[in-house]
């Protein structure tokens, strides 16, 4: 080897390590994001959370936005947002402090201002809301981190609504946002939420992307439902639609996807024995179905006709019916829901078992004169196309006359909300379903409303169950809730104000990839990792 | 010249059906809990309130400047929905037109030019099964062997072409071999028939006594004068398959025109749902028009 070359080796050696040096910085692979694939209960579409009650655009909001408080698994309120809160001795002022660290997602931090805009857009719009505004006198900033609720009298409102899941949560947005009037809606979406919202990666009904929100300081405590520490393990979370069920099975068993919101019953059996994927109820409360009967025309107008259908259809039939596995569902007349706060079983006798005798001996006795009834059905909806034909199969065998009409689902939202008569395009049994955690107490479940015209569709019209709600939302006392919501349940059942069709869970599915995915009302993705 | 008083008399009758049907586009933005006054204040807000000839004529003269408008559902402008599920729609009809006319017209001619044997009554068998097998049973059946027992080939979704060639094509080759089947059964079908009805005109004959082999006869005069009723078939298929295969797209999760016509009629999205029946009825005059023209190449004794 001549002297030259020698001298090089240095050199060449120096250059083949930054030539390899420099091969494996290009070569190497950029670090792998993190993503969990879901398939929710359908296609997000309407992103405010306040003008829309629908159960995904909740759901979404959990996704980018925070909550002053938040409801653990107990049913027991405890801070989110807020630090802490002081009540006044006479109970009429609560003083909340937001807690450190909070930010919106553009960077600006989040102020007491924001949260007064926010509570009374979402008081405008939401039932809870609606009471809570009743009852308050003056909302005021006290300084950046502080504000003030100042109520008419006592009540135990302000912290049940402001730390409600169910839907049109009060979600907390930046004032500008939550200045929106809350018929119209909000143009941008920053939350100071876990995730943020990728606006340039949303399709309407076919995708939504959420990323981690890297600056987002969650408590400390361990997450419960909406409360405890919110901390998230992925790096991004995307949403994508499937229309067909069978196909998002296959999908799941197949590992294109991750998870599966609802489950069909009927597809369970494909992940028998399956040890990559789980099949588990998230939703330990559920939904409940239920019937609603118009109150304006006959032959409901009349109380011993409602009481005869109502014991003409059997909760059994229906759940059966709509499930078909017993592990799925359950009878339940509580119409705030078994396995909540004011869970009452009164009504069961009339309301669980079928008894058709006892239904045809009070049309007899009501002298019912064969007005048909016509049964609002909807086909596109699986979850409430069963109900009305079992409805209509029980009434039919009672002696009432039926005309049981078939229409997709956005028909039926039409046609409940017309006070026409039911010859004319109107109607007279709507059936349908919700969540528990929406209904779980006299305020928060409209369908116990009874201000006549301005209740919900059917239009029941008793002063004295408004009264009781009324009493209700000025009431601490817990034995004294409890037995107001108890009166409440006695005479909606007997005046058939809205009939318990029983409560029945629907299974999710996920990849066992993923884990301590967090049991909850509302499908929540903080907390949850993803292995490889 | 027509064109124009074909779009806008589509546009006027889509237009009033819409209105005419029972639904409520404020039910579906509002949700399960809405009160009637929180559905009367949405309607408001997006117009419905407003007389359905003022509607009209507001939403023509958008038209007009070139503005679909924007969902009322989804507060997106509808002409950006349209083109995003454009890509699926467009990427899957040129796939199973390419590949139907590929296969079909081949059996097609085979099967006339040997007709009343094994092959041709297979091939009548088949068409007849193309026709008859329900195209979500096709594609079940597909990504129960391809995708779920032999894990060749995706279950569902659709990647762009920017995303690879690869990804994009694998990811079509089940949803257009699904509906291909019953494209190939039409246009073979059409094609021995068609062969069929000039296999016995003067001028084969001729090219026979010429001496012509028997393929050249069968390529070069019987197809090309049995063309036209086969590219009519083909210009129907390709305005049907822009119009959307909504079954197809839901089994395998594409994100196409027919997916987005049943969800905005499903919501009464009615600035989607008009958009999409203007581009629909646009195309159809297109394809139409161009088939026209093809009638012209390949028989120059059609004139207009």
């Amino acid at each position: 080897m001549s002297l030259k070359w020698r001298k090089l080796r240095p050199a060449r050696a120096l250059c083949a390590a930054a030539f390899v040096s420099a091969a494996m910085i290009v070569s190497a692979p950029a670090l792998a994001q993190t993503t969990i694939t879901a398939v929710m209960s359908s296609g997000l579409r309407v992103t405010d959370p306040v003008m829309s009650s629908a159960a995904i655009t909740n759901t979404h909001g959990f996704m980018i936005y925070d909550t002053l408080l938040g409801t653990d698994a107990n049913h027991k309120v405890q801070p989110q947002m807020a630090e802490k809160w002081q009540v006044s001795p006479d109970g009429k002022t609560y003083t909340f402090t937001l807690r450190n660290g909070l930010n919106w997602h553009d960077g600006a931090p989040v102020k007491a201002e924001d949260c007064v805009a926010s509570i009374k857009r979402w008081g405008a719009q939401d039932v809870m809301g609606q009471v809570l505004m009743g009852l308050v006198t003056n909302m005021k900033v006290v300084d950046d981190k502080t504000f003030q609720i100042v109520v008419k009298q006592p009540t135990g409102v302000v912290l049940s609504a402001l730390a409600k899941i169910g839907t049109r949560t009060p979600f907390m947005m930046p004032k500008r946002v939550a200045d929106t009037p809350s018929s119209q809606p909000i143009k941008e979406y920053i939350g100071s939420g876990p995730f943020k919202f990728v606006a340039s990666e949303f399709k309407p009904g076919l995708k939504v992307v959420y990323e981690k929100y890297r600056d987002y300081v969650p408590r400390s405590e361990p997450a419960s439902w909406t409360a405890g520490g919110k901390v998230v393990y992925v790096d991004r979370v995307e949403w994508v639609t499937m229309p067909d069920s069978l196909t998002a099975a296959n999908a799941l068993l197949n590992h294109e996807i991750d998870f599966i919101e609802v489950m069909s019953y009927d597809l369970l059996p494909m992940f028998e024995g399956r040890k990559d994927v789980k099949i588990e109820i998230l939703d330990k409360l559920g939904l409940w179905t239920y019937y609603r009967f118009n109150f304006l025309y006959p032959p409901f107008n009349n109380k011993l006709i409602r009481k005869a259908a109502m014991y003409a259809v059997g909760q059994q039939d229906v759940l059966k019916a709509l499930t078909g596995d017993p592990k799925y569902y359950k009878t339940c007349v509580a119409v705030f829901g078994c396995g909540t706060p004011y869970a009452s079983s009164y009504g069961e006798e009339i309301l669980v078992p079928a008894n058709i005798e006892k239904a045809k001996q009070l049309l007899k006795e009501a002298k019912y004169d064969g007005t048909p009834v016509v049964i609002l059905h909807p086909t596109d909806i699986s979850s409430v196309k069963t109900q009305p034909v079992v409805i209509a199969d029980a009434l039919r065998k009672a002696g009432f006359k039926v005309d049981l009409q078939s229409m997709d689902w956005q028909t039926v939202t039409t046609r409940r909300a017309s006070k026409k008569p039911p010859a004319e395009g109107g109607w007279n049994v709507h059936p349908t379903n919700g969540p528990l955690v929406g209904i779980s107490d006299p305020l928060r479940n409209q369908a116990v409303g009874t201000n006549g015209s301005r209740a919900w569709f059917g239009w029941p019209d008793f002063p004295e169950i408004e009264a009781l709600r009324a009493k209700f939302a000025v009431t601490s006392d817990p034995a004294e809730l409890k037995k107001i919501a108890e009166e409440i349940q006695k005479l909606v059942i007997d005046e058939g104000v809205v009939v318990p069709l029983g409560q029945f869970v629907v299974p999710s599915g996920y990849s066992t990839k993923l884990t301590d995915v967090l049991e909850s009302p509302v499908r929540i993705f903080w907390n949850v990792k993803k292995g490889k | 010249m027509a064109t124009l008083p074909v779009v806008g008399t589509v546009a006027l009758v889509v237009f009033s059906i819409l209105r005419l049907t029972p639904g409520d586009p404020a039910a579906i933005i509002a949700g399960d809990s809405a009160t009637t006054e929180q559905l009367e204040q949405i309607r408001v807000h997006l117009g419905l309130d407003k007389p359905i000839h003022v509607q009209f004529f507001l939403w023509l003269f958008q038209i007009l400047r070139g503005d679909l408008g924007v969902s009322l559902i989804s507060n997106v402008p509808v002409s950006g929905m349209i083109l995003d599920r454009m890509g699926p729609t467009l990427a899957l009809s040129t796939t199973i037109i390419l590949f139907s006319v590929i296969v079909a017209i081949p059996l097609g001619v085979i099967a006339a030019w040997r007709q009343g044997t094994v092959l041709d009554r297979s091939v009548t068998a088949f068409s007849v099964l193309g026709f008859s097998v329900p195209v979500f049973v096709n594609g079940y059946l597909l990504i129960l062997l391809f995708s779920i027992s032999l894990g060749w080939l995706p279950v569902q979704g659709y990647k762009p072409l920017t995303d690879g060639f690869l990804p994009f094509f694998v990811r079509l080759i089940l949803p257009t071999l699904a509906l291909s089947t019953a494209y190939i059964a039409l246009i073979a079908r059409i094609t021995r028939t068609s062969i069929l009805e000039v296999m016995g005109e003067d001028y084969i004959r001729t090219a026979r006594a010429k001496g012509l082999k028997e393929d050249a006869v069968l390529i070069r005069h019987a197809l090309r004068n049995a063309a036209v009723p086969i590219v009519t078939i083909i210009g129907v298929g390709i305005a049907h398959l822009i119009g959307g295969v909504v079954v197809t797209e839901s089994v395998f999760n594409l994100p196409g025109l027919g997916r987005l016509v049943v969800e905005a009629v499903l919501a009464r999205d009615y600035p989607v749902i008009q958009g999409l029946i203007l581009l629909f009825s646009f195309i159809n005059i297109l394809v139409n028009l161009v088939v026209d023209v093809l009638y012209t190449v390949i028989d120059p004794r059609i004139r207009y």
